[in-house]
């Protein structure tokens, strides 16, 4: 595939790192917003490369993660009834609610499909006129237009037994909030750059103004990240703070003007809870006046949902960079992939699952049988 | 799920006056909505995700990008502070050897 080998490539992955190397004179924190960047700085050891005393802390962006547990328990609830058919992304699936997961009840009879985009749901939709049919639409700015297309065709084309059960949410906010956070560490921000692909690179000279923290818009194959981080590194060495921007191959300053003008259309800016950080005023974006009938919280009028979260897991603090995933004591041991106890195990961009996948060695203790 | 990818357009078409594509991703081909990136033509590489192009990938920041790796360095190794780079290679930084003086 176009250009993933050569952002991978070994010999200028080591220029990079001398370059960084090079540059560093203190430590300085770092934190990457994007899960898929965790996974990649995870998979190929870059954190083990930096030089000492540079930290990379590991941020919010893993929409799975995030999304509420009120939201699951929603979902699980719709997705039992007998009339509806319930699509989602797979790894909506085993991310815990406060009783069990989307897993458990699709194997005790429950219609729920996988798909890979929210338009197999319309399809499925269109196919199945006589069952209710609801998308589980969560995900930050870039998935966001993908959901908000389903919708403007679900409307165009009348396709009246489709919903959506919407939990979007937002990168600048999410931004803010760590930054006014008082137990906040990070000195320097990977942007995700996937998000500003869609939504450009606007927002985010007023946050690196006021929090007076240099923010870099990053990609995602072994190249970008250390591209990203060097361009960081070299800003706090000299006392810069600015966008800069990494990945230009794939965001341009506008970001995509049309997508953007779809998601005004049929989203609208509101207040969202972070599974494991709380409510962030402003972070998330629900279906706009014109398209609400096709929310699904509305069609199904749910009920009084009472959550009950895990009280071993940590992943909160995983979500704010408070504590590296094996500094969990369930980590590995009650908590793995197979039995999570956290969303963060569960997903393909969760921390606790990098962790897991590439390093589970390292937790063994000295001396354990492998 | 939050992972998008470049792929290259192999196949145009409109389907519910929707246009749409069929991308290849090293061999692996996919339907993909164009409906966000309307002028896209057929070989050009577009970065997917969840079923939608959201980004045209741009060649020639990307071939920018790896020629400004290539040359990362080489300007400072010509025109930087040699002493510096030196006592960075001995693994010196400015501060262990401030205040030692010049050799006589």
């Amino acid at each position: 595939m176009k250009y993933l080998e050569e952002f991978s490539d070994p010999q200028l992955a080591r220029r990079l790192l001398d370059q960084i190397h090079a540059t560093v004179t203190r430590p300085w924190a770092l934190m990457e917003v994007c899960g898929g960047q965790t996974h990649s700085i995870i998979r190929h050891g870059i954190d083990q490369l930096l030089p000492e005393g540079i930290e990379m802390i590991h941020g919010p962006g893993c929409p799975v993660c995030v999304t509420p547990l009120e939201i699951i328990d929603k979902a699980l609830e719709i997705a039992a009834r007998e009339d509806v058919i319930f699509c989602s992304f797979g790894d909506m699936l085993r991310v815990p609610g406060s009783k069990h997961d989307l897993f458990r009840i699709k194997s005790e009879g429950s219609d729920i499909r996988l798909v890979y985009s929210p338009l197999d749901a319309l399809k499925i939709a269109k196919e199945n006129p006589q069952r209710q049919v609801v998308f589980f639409g969560i995900g930050f700015e870039t998935t966001a237009p993908a959901n908000a297309m389903t919708v403007y065709q679900a409307e165009r084309l009348g396709i009246e037994n489709f919903s959506l059960l919407v939990s979007h949410v937002l990168v600048p906010p999410a931004i803010a909030a760590i930054m006014e956070s008082p137990s906040c560490r990070v000195q320097g921000f990977l942007a995700a750059g996937h998000v500003c692909s869609v939504m450009g690179t606007r927002e985010y000279p007023a946050l690196a103004e006021r929090f007076e923290v240099p923010i870099v818009v990053t990609g995602f194959e072994p190249l970008d990240i250390l591209e990203g981080i060097r361009q960081a590194v070299v800003q706090l060495e000299s006392g810069r703070h600015e966008v800069q921007n990494a990945y230009r191959r794939a965001v341009p300053e506008d970001g995509n003007p049309v997508a953007k003008e779809m998601l005004r259309d049929v989203f609208e800016v509101t207040d969202r809870a972070w599974r494991g950080i709380g409510s962030i005023p402003r972070s998330g974006w629900r279906l706009s006046e014109r398209y609400r009938r096709f929310d699904a919280e509305r069609r199904f009028a749910v009920a009084d949902i009472h959550t009950d979260e895990s009280s071993v897991c940590r992943s909160g603090e995983v979500l704010q960079g408070l504590i590296k995933p094996n500094e969990c004591a369930a980590f590995g041991k009650q908590c793995t992939p197979r039995n999570p106890l956290g969303a963060t195990m569960v997903s393909s961009e969760g921390a606790c699952a990098a962790y897991y996948q590439y390093r589970r060695l390292d937790l063994l203790p000295a001396g354990a049988s492998r | 799920m939050c992972l998008a990818v470049p792929g290259k357009v192999v196949h145009l078409r409109d389907e519910d006056d929707t246009r749409m594509a069929e991308v290849d991703f090293g061999g692996v081909r996919k339907d993909v909505c164009l409906q966000y990136i309307p002028d896209v033509e057929l070989g050009d590489y577009v970065i997917v995700h969840v079923g939608f192009a959201i980004q045209r990938l741009d060649e020639s920041s990307a071939r920018e990008t790896l020629a400004s790796f290539e040359n990362l360095g080489y300007l400072e190794e010509e025109f930087g502070d040699q002493l510096a780079l030196a006592r960075r290679q001995a693994g010196m930084d400015e501060e262990s050897t401030a205040g030692k003086g010049e050799l006589p």
